[in-house]
C-alpha cells in the first residue's frame, strides 16, 4: 500500500514536515519513492516505497523455457546486463550439470569486467549531477561509449545484450575486437586519474560526501549489505574471491576496500574497482589470445529445448552492485517451476530507513546516490 | 536565425539596416515550438539510460534544442522511458496533467508502446496510450539514441503542421488530459 500523509498518527507540529520525494525525482535513479518526516532540516523518520516498475519477471520465468527465460535477465538490472545473463547462466548450468568450455569461461570474464566498468561509469556521471558537478557526466559517457562500441561489435547491442547462452557464449570475439578493447585498456587508466583529480578529490566534494551516510560493520552485516556498499565499510568479501566462477581463480585482482563505509568511501571503492576491472581485461585478452586454447570453441552443446531433471540450484555472482544471485528450481518440465532472484539493491536500500534518520534534507541525495540503485533489479 | 527559406511562406523586404520578413503567424509559433523542445528528465527502466546517453556526449541532443528540465511545469515533451507499470500509472498521468500546453508524448520502447517483452505480465500497462495521449511510438528494446533523434525529428515535423485553432492543435483530447480507463 503506498505510504500517504494520513498515516500521521496526531497533527503535525509547527515544525514538522512531510516530504515526498520521489517516484518522479531526477535523482533517484528511476522510481523509488522516499517519504521523509522531518522536524526543521532534520529527517526523523525515512520510508523507501518499492514497487513502481515491478514487472512481475520472477512470475513471467514460470511461462518461458530457460532460454527464453535469458531474455528477462537483462530487463533486471539493465545497467549490468551481462552480470544477469551470467548468473541465470550458472544457476541453470548447475541445475543441469554442464559444464562450460575454457575459451567461453574467460570470455564470461572479460565482458563482466567491461559491463563492470559501464556501469561503475554511469555511476561516477550520475552521482556527480546528484552533487550539482555536470562535468564528470559528459566525461564518463564519453568513455562509455568506447565500450558501448565494444560490445556492439560483439552482439549488436548497446545496452541490453543477451549475449551469454547456457552453456557458453553466443558469438566469438570478431577480428579487431582485441585490438579495440586493448586500446579502450591502455586509455581508460589515464581517465581514472582524470576523474580523480575532477571529481574524487575535489574539497567541495569531500566536504558534501565524507562525514555522511556512514554504516559501521556491524550495520553492514546485520542488513546483508552486499557489494561496493558493503566493502567501503571494510568488510572484505567479494563473491569473485570467496566462490570463484568464470576462471576468476585464475585471474589476478585486488578487492578495494574503504575504511569508514562513509558516502565518499562507497564512491571511491567504485573508482578503485574501475582499475581493477581493467587489469583483469588484460588479463583475459593475454589468456584467450595463447594457442593452448582451442579458439572456436565458445559454447557446450546443449538440447535445443532444456528439460533439466527434478531439483534445484542457486547460481551467484558478484555483479556491479553486489552478490546477485538465481535461486532455480525444476520439477523436470520445460520452464522453471520458480525462479527467485536475490537482488542486491533490494537488499541494500532497506539500510536507508536507518541511516537517513538524523540526516539533514540536503544529504538525502547524497546518501541515496551512493548506493547506485537500479530499480529494474529492486522491483524485478 | 536557423529558418530554411527555401521551405518558408515568407516576403523579404531589404531597407536600409536589414531586412522586414513578414509571415504567417502559424509558421512563426511552430517554429519557435519546434525548435525548443524541451523534455521532462523522467526516465522508467532500461530507455532512461540511453535517453542519458542521448543527452551527453557523442550524440549531444542539445543541438535540437533539446535540453532536459527536472520539473513538469516547464517541460513540454514527456519521453515515456521505459515499462509503465500499473503502480506508476496513476503518478504518471498526475505528471501529465501538471505539464503546461501544447504537451507532447514520446512513447520510447517496446514497454511504452505495448507492454514489449512483458506483454503477458500481470502488472505492466501494455501501451502507455492506454492512459494518455501519444504523439510518436518509437520501437525497439532499447531504441538507440539515434532512433530517439529521429523520434523527436518527426515530432518537430508535427508540430510544423499545427494551425491556430480554438483548441492547441495537438492530439484530441490532451488539454483535458482525458484517458480511457485502465
Amino acid at each position: 500500500m503506498p505510504i500517504e500523509e494520513k498515516t500521521f498518527e496526531k497533527p503535525l507540529e509547527l515544525d514538522q514536515m512531510f516530504v515526498n520525494m520521489g517516484p518522479q525525482h531526477p535523482s533517484t535513479h528511476g522510481v523509488l519513492r522516499i517519504a521523509l518526516h522531518m522536524e526543521g532540516e532534520v529527517i526523523t523518520k525515512a520510508e523507501p516505497d518499492v514497487g513502481y516498475l515491478h514487472r512481475g519477471i520472477e512470475k513471467l520465468f514460470e511461462n518461458r523455457t530457460y532460454t527464453q527465460g535469458l531474455v528477462l535477465t537483462d530487463r533486471l538490472d539493465y545497467l549490468s546486463s551481462m552480470h544477469n545473463n551470467l548468473a541465470y547462466c550458472i544457476a541453470v548450468e548447475k541445475l543441469m550439470g554442464i559444464e562450460v568450455p575454457a575459451r567461453a569461461q574467460y570470455i564470461r570474464a572479460l565482458v563482466s569486467e567491461l559491463n563492470r566498468i559501464a556501469s561503475h561509469l554511469i555511476f561516477f556521471g550520475t552521482y556527480g549531477v546528484d552533487i550539482g558537478a555536470f562535468t564528470p557526466f559528459l566525461h564518463a559517457f564519453r568513455e562509455r561509449e568506447m565500450i558501448m562500441d565494444l560490445f556492439e561489435m560483439l552482439c549488436g547491442a548497446r545496452l541490453l545484450y543477451t549475449y551469454m547462452r547456457i552453456g557458453g557464449v553466443a558469438k566469438n570475439l570478431p577480428e579487431d575486437w582485441t585490438a579495440k578493447c586493448r586500446e579502450f585498456t591502455g586509455f581508460f587508466p589515464k581517465r581514472l586519474k582524470e576523474y580523480d583529480a575532477l571529481l574524487s578529490f575535489n574539497p567541495i566534494f569531500m566536504d558534501r560526501t565524507a562525514n555522511i551516510g556512514i554504516i559501521s560493520k556491524e550495520e553492514a552485516l546485520d542488513w546483508g549489505l552486499s557489494g561496493p556498499v558493503l566493502r567501503a565499510t571494510g568488510v572484505n568479501y567479494d563473491v569473485r574471491k570467496f566462490e570463484p566462477y568464470s576462471f576468476y581463480d585464475k585471474l589476478e585482482f585486488e578487492i578495494p576496500l574503504g575504511q569508514t563505509g562513509s558516502t565518499w568511501d562507497r564512491y571511491y571503492c567504485r573508482m578503485r574497482e574501475m582499475a581493477q576491472s581493467a587489469g583483469i581485461i588484460d588479463q583475459c585478452l593475454e589468456a584467450l589470445s595463447k594457442q593452448d586454447m582451442p579458439p572456436d570453441i565458445i559454447a557446450k552443446g546443449v538440447p535445443k529445448i532444456l528439460k533439466p531433471l527434478k531439483g534445484q540450484a542457486y547460481g551467484h555472482i558478484e555483479a556491479s552492485r553486489g552478490d546477485l544471485g538465481f535461486y532455480a528450481v525444476s520439477e523436470g518440465e520445460f520452464s522453471p517451476y520458480r525462479m527467485h532472484i536475490k537482488a542486491p539493491t533490494f537488499i541494500n536500500t532497506a539500510i536507508l530507513q536507518k541511516i537517513l534518520v538524523g540526516a539533514k534534507i540536503a544529504d538525502v541525495v547524497a546518501i541515496l546516490g551512493s548506493f547506485d540503485i537500479v530499480l529494474g533489479e529492486m522491483d524485478r | 536565425m536557423g529558418i530554411i527559406l527555401e521551405k518558408t511562406p515568407i516576403i523579404l523586404n531589404k531597407i536600409p539596416g536589414g531586412t522586414i520578413a513578414l509571415t504567417t503567424a502559424d509558421f512563426f509559433i511552430n517554429w519557435a515550438r519546434k525548435s525548443s523542445i524541451w523534455p521532462l528528465t523522467f526516465g522508467l527502466a532500461c530507455c532512461a539510460i540511453e535517453m542519458m546517453a542521448a543527452y551527453a556526449t557523442r550524440f549531444d541532443f542539445d543541438r535540437f534544442g533539446v535540453f532536459p528540465r527536472p520539473t513538469p511545469r516547464q517541460a513540454d515533451l514527456m519521453l515515456v522511458a521505459g515499462t509503465v507499470v500499473k503502480k506508476m500509472a496513476s503518478p504518471l498521468i498526475r505528471i501529465y496533467r501538471q505539464m503546461p500546453e501544447p504537451k507532447f508524448v514520446i512513447a520510447m520502447g517496446s514497454c511504452a508502446d505495448c507492454g514489449g517483452p512483458f506483454y503477458d505480465s500481470y502488472s505492466v500497462v501494455k501501451g502507455v496510450d492506454k492512459i494518455m495521449p501519444v504523439d510518436v511510438y518509437l520501437a525497439g528494446c532499447p531504441p538507440r539514441p539515434e532512433a530517439l533523434m529521429y523520434a523527436v525529428q518527426k515530432l518537430q515535423e508535427k508540430i510544423g503542421k499545427m494551425e491556430i485553432k480554438e483548441n492547441s492543435g495537438a492530439t484530441a483530447g490532451q488539454e483535458s488530459g482525458a484517458r480511457r480507463e485502465l
